[in-house]
């Protein structure tokens, strides 16, 4: 009951930047797009991308000051299995456009058919990746 | 300056929703993922609390202008095509590898971990792997 109280308020606040960034600089919350777009060749649009992610970093200050323990590793998953995580979620994220923020949070909210059909699906495969490895790899990868 | 004031207040904002929600916990967002190893359902609600809360303010926010620019920039394509889906399944893929997406990884390296640093590195050479392969600007 704690962990979904906190899930639904943690999604608020998201939800509640989400339509900040809408409000102020009318662009989608996407953080796969907002950071991608940081790292594309630099154009007028670098301030606000580096001020989000300055404010993210920030945000993770925060927490790691006041509270930790909302910061963990995951457990079971070595190093290589990160490298070709990171390798999957950077690409993937590029190639289909978004991410859980962009596609399942503001897509979403947007109706947007889409992002319907990306959630759908990096939710799927998501579970199937995670379901399989405890499956046949007792969770360790 | 007050605008980048303000964004970076939304990035501050965005990053303690996903540290308050178990974002960035990846044996929660797992836990989640793995529908064998004792299901935690309740990050779903993560994404039940986030719509709810932006569908109340954004038709709203819409109906006006963005108040630090000129125009709103959002997606316009309508269409599902096999770029969208097979990005979004190996994003999957890698998220239930990971058990980190692009917001919790980058909030994670100020824990400056091993697991944190090597996703994110890769995340970057990833995203820019997809960069020299297509230059055209996505929209």
């Amino acid at each position: 009951m704690n962990s979904i109280l906190f899930a639904l308020l943690g999604g608020a606040l998201i939800g509640l930047s989400a339509s900040a960034m809408l409000w102020l600089v009318g662009r989608v919350a996407g953080i796969s797009g907002i950071f991608g777009g940081l790292l594309s060749a630099p154009n007028g649009d670098f301030a606000w991308r580096a001020a989000f992610v300055s404010g993210l970093i920030s945000g993770g200050l925060i927490l790691l000051m006041l509270a930790p323990h909302t910061l963990q590793a995951p457990a079971g998953r070595s190093l290589p299995a990160l490298v070709v995580a990171g390798l999957l979620v950077g690409f993937g994220t590029r190639l289909g456009n978004g991410c859980t923020s962009g596609h399942g949070v503001c897509g979403l909210t947007r109706r947007s058919r889409r992002s319907l059909g990306a959630t759908l699906t990096f939710m799927a495969t998501g579970a199937l990746t995670a379901t399989g490895i405890r499956l046949l790899l007792g969770g360790v990868i | 300056m007050k605008s980048f004031l303000a964004i970076y207040a939304s990035g501050v904002l965005f990053a303690l929703g996903l540290g308050i929600a178990g974002m960035t916990d990846a044996n929660t967002v797992l836990a989640f993922l793995d529908l064998a190893g004792g299901w935690d359902p309740s990050l779903a609600f993560v994404m039940i609390g986030a719509i709810s809360v932006h569908a109340l303010l954004h038709r709203r926010i819409l109906g006006g202008t963005p108040l630090f620019s000129q125009e709103f920039s959002l997606p316009t394509r309508s269409d599902i095509n096999a770029r969208l889906i097979g990005g979004a399944a190996l994003f999957g893929i890698g998220w239930g590898l990971g058990g980190y997406c692009p917001g919790p990884a980058i909030v994670s390296l100020v824990t400056f971990t091993h697991e944190a640093l090597v996703f994110v590195g890769a995340m970057i050479v990833g995203m820019g792997l997809f960069q020299a392969l297509s230059p055209e600007p996505e929209g």
